[in-house]
């Protein structure tokens, strides 16, 4: 059984090929289409690493990232925030709230490969 | 990326221009609406994000002004202006058209362009530098030309927060990271770890050192702690770069790793260093420095000197090209002095002089040792011979319609340079008679349950002075039926012999036999099987060839390491000394005048049961004078069959020096070469297959003329 990874994300394309590129690479992956729906999915099975959208409707990232690490069954796991290079300071943020690490979009399918598998061995 | 995601994105954008069109029309009735502003700012950001990812570069690029701009506003540093809706909402159009557009067409779109200046216009009013969109996070790290392939040593010291776990964090992934770039000895230092009572498990106490020695620069070393980099007290050091910077060759003194490290000052140093005893000592006594600490620092010692131990050990294996004839003549003085060697040990073992005869043994074994040198540097691996047959393997079996795979193992086996020239000729007939008469086309193997593709398997290996070299394919096997209807038809059997499966299959080695229906142009013309045991024969080696009907065939080659020297059998008929090479010899047996005299006049003799033929040497050679009464039988195996050759007297083994004979006795058959005994007499080394085929010609041409 693969790792399962939280993913959240306001845009369905994103979504789509976040989640072709983990199952490819043999990754359990729950979908999210924002912050409140992540927290709620998060709740039934727990997931081994989140990996998620900074700008979303209901709850953005870091406000999940902060919720998140706030349940003991999160509090360690390993949390990817996916920004834009001009949140120079939102990454700081979002570490600040938890954030282990952060991809920088657009990224490639092997970027985000490579960064999960840094986090998650 | 596939087309499905980039039509998945372009249905998506839609969606979102449309939603965006709505929020600005909403905006332009309500411009502080804080949720509308947040909600023009996502649909701009995520068509950006999205198009980025999925190749519509002009429109990431487009969008990005625009999103720069709407997080101004996010901001309150830019007021929403009906003039700014309108340019958004001209921009909506534009990405419309590019999404809508054939990739790159959009960039040549005058209008995008002059409102990406609008919107950059907008953003100068404010007097805001533009952002800088040249930074670069971990996961995109920009090419850097590739660095010269040099090892440098670095020493890292990674002490993370204590709160480093409820960042998500591992430091063992990192660790394990860093042992992936090269070289790695990491010590952890423990003594800031509490007692279990007051111990946090949510808490980082340790630190570590990393000792790493690796091609990769240092930013390679700081990418690996890029996400926490905040979260940490890093030093990275450069320690050692293959003597770039400190040329002494030296070690570093303990406490100077100490120092430099900043855990010791060198006033304190200079105060521990009072007493004689060993530094790491003293400072762990004298409570300077925590034991994990000298440990971690004795630790970069250690690492270093094997790093540079490595380095030495490379420059010392540079290889040293010889012209093969130095080569020659140094093998030739080595035969010489295992000459003189066993000549010694003649004389001193007569002698019985027990200081002479210790001397002798030593040198005995020196020689044998500066042998196997001499022959080891003589050697090759035949992985180079095997690798040219892939490409051969591959033509033929397409020009026959079959489908073949050649698979070699063993390819770092070593022989002799001169053996493996030689083995090169044999093992493309054998392996053409495989591909030829071998393997069934595809349909035939598919209808007898075999998968269509057939291999071939060239496997080579060393079993004590020999090397072994089978070639088995997983075609059709030998038709021993029309094996022995050929061999009739030809006259080398007759028609009722009883012959088994190894006598059957030897058959196929003798001159122009062929069982093949037709002669195709690969093989088939009975040249083939008899030029590869002549080869073979030569090299001093034996064919053995097994097979099952159906599923294929192994023809083993048996040669000898080298042909400098050899092992052999001394034997002695009269006054003449012969040599047999020991690897054809299965046994020696006596054999008495009674026991010839029951064969009535024929020459066989029953061992075991077993009817073995022999060859009386002493006739065969024309020696005068009385056999003695108890003879001597050396069986041996050739082509599958147990022969006897009949000598006065087996000596003992004797290592051979192989001496060539002079071109005056090129023509002379069943002798191989000669050799100088310990005495300095000269045997002649027996070519035991070409005896046998004598002493069989001589036989049928008896029966011919007793016939006619």
């Amino acid at each position: 059984m693969g790792k399962i990874i939280l993913t959240a994300d306001d845009s369905a394309s994103v979504r789509q090929m976040v989640t072709f590129t983990l199952k490819e690479a043999g990754y359990e992956v729950i979908e999210a289409v924002d912050g409140k729906d992540a927290l709620a999915k998060a709740g039934g099975r727990t997931p081994h690493l989140l990996l998620t959208d900074l700008n979303m409707p209901n709850l953005d990232g870091i406000g999940l990232i902060r919720a998140l690490r706030a349940t003991p069954a999160c509090r360690f796991i390993p949390m990817i925030l996916l920004t834009t290079e001009s949140q120079a300071e939102k990454k700081l943020e979002g570490k600040a709230a938890g954030a282990t690490g952060w991809i920088v979009k657009p990224f490639k399918p092997d970027q985000l490969l490579a960064v999960i598998k840094k986090v998650l061995g | 990326m596939t087309d499905t995601h980039r039509e998945a994105f372009k249905e998506e954008a839609h969606e979102l221009l449309g939603e965006l069109e709505n929020a600005l029309l909403e905006l332009e009735k309500t411009p502080a609406d804080e949720d509308l502003i947040g909600r023009v700012f996502r649909a701009m950001h995520t068509i950006k994000g999205s198009g980025a990812m999925f190749g519509f570069d002009d429109i990431a690029a487009f969008t990005h002004d625009v999103e720069t701009v709407y997080d101004r506003v996010r901001g309150g540093k830019i007021a929403v202006t009906k003039p700014l809706i309108d340019l958004t909402l001209s921009a909506c159009d534009a990405i419309r058209r590019m999404v809508g557009a054939p990739e790159g067409a959009a960039l040549q779109d005058p209008q995008s362009a002059s409102l990406t200046q609008s919107f950059r216009a907008v953003l100068h009013e404010q007097e805001q530098p533009a952002p800088g969109a040249a930074e670069a996070g971990a996961p995109a790290p920009p090419q850097r030309p590739p660095e010269k392939a040099r090892r440098v040593t670095y020493r890292i010291r990674f002490q993370p927060v204590a709160e480093l776990f409820v960042s998500g964090t591992n430091p063992i992934l990192l660790l394990n990271e860093l042992r992936g770039l090269g070289a790695c000895t990491v010590v952890a230092h423990r003594e800031r770890v509490p007692l279990i009572a007051e111990l946090n498990p949510e808490l980082c106490y340790t630190y570590w050192d990393i000792i790493l020695t690796t091609e990769r620069d240092v930013d390679a070393i700081r990418d690996v702690f890029i996400f926490v980099e905040d979260a940490c007290e890093l030093r990275i050091d450069v320690i050692d770069d293959e003597g770039w910077t400190d040329d002494d060759g030296g070690y570093k003194k303990l406490g100077e790793i100490l120092v430099e490290r900043g855990d010791l000052t060198l006033d304190e140093i200079k105060k521990a260093l009072g007493s004689c005893k060993r530094i790491g000592d003293i400072l762990v006594e004298s409570g300077l420095v925590a034991p994990d600490k000298v440990e971690s620092a004795l630790v970069e010692q250690q690492h270093i000197r094997e790093e540079r131990q490595k380095r030495q050990a490379a420059e010392a294996a540079a290889s040293v090209r010889v012209p093969a004839a130095k080569l020659d003549s140094l093998v030739n003085m080595v035969g010489e002095l295992v000459t003189i060697q066993s000549r010694l040990s003649q004389l001193a073992t007569r002698s019985g002089d027990l200081a002479i005869i210790q001397v002798a043994e030593e040198v005995e074994r020196l020689i044998a040792e500066l042998r196997d040198n001499t022959m080891s540097v003589r050697m090759l691996p035949i992985g180079t011979t095997f690798s040219k047959f892939q490409r051969l393997v591959r033509d033929l079996s397409t020009g026959l319609g079959k489908e073949i795979v050649l698979a070699t193992e063993g390819g770092e086996t070593e022989l002799d340079k001169t053996v493996i020239e030689k083995l090169n000729d044999p093992l493309i007939h054998l392996i053409r008679n495989s591909i030829d008469h071998g393997i069934e086309k595809p349909e035939a193997r598919r209808q007898a349950g075999k998968p269509a593709q057939g291999t071939i398997r060239l496997a080579a290996e060393h079993s004590g002075a020999h090397v072994f070299i089978r070639i088995t394919d997983d075609g059709a096997g030998l038709d021993t039926e029309a094996i022995r209807a050929k061999a009739i038809e030809r006259g080398m059997i007759a028609a009722d012999a009883t012959l088994s499966e190894r006598e059957l299959y030897a058959l196929i080695l003798a001159p122009g036999f062929s069982t093949a229906k037709e002669v195709t142009n690969v093989s088939g013309r009975g040249v083939g099987m008899d030029v590869v045991k002549r080869s073979i024969d030569a090299l001093q080696g034996t064919i053995e060839i097994t097979s099952q009907r159906g599923t294929g065939s192994t023809v083993s080659l048996k040669l000898p390491l080298t042909m400098a020297i050899i092992d052999g059998l001394l034997v002695r008929i009269a006054q003449a000394y012969f040599v047999m090479p020991l690897a054809a010899i299965e046994e020696c047996v006596e054999l008495t005048r009674a026991d010839a005299a029951k064969a009535h006049g024929k020459n066989l003799t029953s061992i075991r049961g077993q009817i073995v033929p022999y060859i009386r040497l002493r006739e065969r050679f024309s020696i005068d004078g009385q056999a003695p009464a108890i003879e001597q039988i050396v069986t041996t195996s050739i082509d599958g069959l147990t022969v006897g050759f009949v000598v006065d007297q087996v000596v003992g083994e004797h290592q051979t020096v192989i001496k060539t004979m002079g071109r005056v006795y090129r023509d002379v058959e069943a002798v191989s070469g000669a050799t100088i005994l310990g005495d300095g007499t000269v045997a002649l080394i027996l070519d035991l297959p070409k005896l046998l085929q004598g002493a069989e010609a001589e036989i049928r041409a008896q029966q011919q003329t007793g016939r006619g």
